[in-house]
């Protein structure tokens, strides 16, 4: 049951990952960054790590995805 | 250098690395294996201190010193981040606060989730010691949920409600103040970061000695921290540009 758990969330960030490498827009990376983020956390549930989970969470899906996002308004029109 | 040698010296350091690594894996404990040499050492040394999270027990009391490296690292990104970003007094005149439109439903959702992000921030802070979290991860939840506000909200409204001064001032005086927790465990107990406050019973709030007290610091740094980071990063991106 729990090699099924675990390969599942393998499986999950296996394909965010490619998502992310395979979006050409920056701004659409943004969002997939943020998904790979939410992928990596639920790995991190399943391999009982909790701690790194939230941190994930917080800065991986939260905070990078917008600095990104801000930073390309700012500097991608030119 | 030419091209061709700058390839050949890149694929001998990639070949380094490769064999280093495959060597370092071959001699890794097996996955999901019952042998943690490090687990062994601080699960007891955690729980003779009365510290349920085995994780806050090695960031804030075994290895606390490593989390004031930590911490300064995310004090020198929020200075760096000030004096590049900061935007210019005649720049602060362009900030241009509202642009798009924000679907209603949207704003709903920030609304009510404004107040549940806030108090989750403030729970894994304080209960960092006990259960899963503790003050980076609280305080970074407590920094992006203030900016709930300006999706639900408008810009003026985040700035009266975001004391940028402030949150300055608190950040540095608890990157501060964990130094000086840091030389009271000197003097009271013999080494840096010593954690010399009662432990109290195990798994109460007031427990665990000076790792409450710690997690606390590293919340109000981090949460303080990244709203003055997240701040200019905002403020540089509603500049509006000059017409030319």
């Amino acid at each position: 049951m729990t090699t099924v758990v675990l390969l599942v969330a393998l499986a999950f960030v296996a394909v965010a990952g490619f998502a992310v490498v395979a979006t050409p827009d920056p701004r659409r990376q943004a969002i997939t960054l943020s998904l790979f983020s939410l992928c990596l956390a639920l790995l991190f549930v399943a391999l009982q790590a909790p701690d790194v989970a939230l941190s994930e969470l917080a800065v991986g899906a939260a905070v990078v995805p917008l600095l990104v996002l801000l930073t390309i308004r700012k500097v991608g029109g030119r | 250098m030419t091209l061709r040698a700058r390839t050949w010296l890149c694929a001998a350091g990639a070949l380094g690395v490769a064999v280093l690594l495959v060597t370092a894996f071959l001699r890794m404990p097996e996955f999901g294996g019952a042998l943690h040499a490090y687990r062994d050492l601080a699960l007891p040394a955690a729980i003779a201190r009365a510290t349920p999270n085995l994780v806050s027990s090695v960031n804030f009391d075994l290895r606390a010193l490593d989390t004031l490296g930590e911490e300064t690292i995310v004090a020198a990104a929020v200075v760096g981040t000030l004096s590049l970003l900061q935007p210019s007094k005649e720049e602060r005149q362009r900030i241009e606060p509202q642009r798009g439109y924000v679907m209603p439903v949207v704003k709903l959702a920030g609304y009510l989730m404004l107040p549940v992000t806030l108090l989750l921030g403030v729970d894994v802070v304080v209960h960092g010691h006990l259960t899963p979290g503790g003050g980076f991860q609280g305080g970074v939840v407590l920094a992006t949920g203030w900016h709930l506000l300006y999706i639900s909200g408008s810009y003026p409204a985040l700035a009266r409600l975001r004391p940028i001064d402030w949150c300055e001032y608190a950040e540095a005086a608890a990157t501060g103040l964990y130094v000086v927790a840091g030389l009271t465990g000197l003097v009271a107990g013999g080494a840096f970061l010593a954690n010399v406050l009662p432990k109290g019973e195990f798994g109460s709030l007031l427990s665990a000695g000076t790792v409450p007290v710690l997690s606390v610091l590293i919340g109000i740094e981090v949460a303080a921290g990244l709203v003055v980071l997240l701040a200019q990063f905002l403020g540089q991106g509603l500049i509006r540009e000059e017409a030319s």
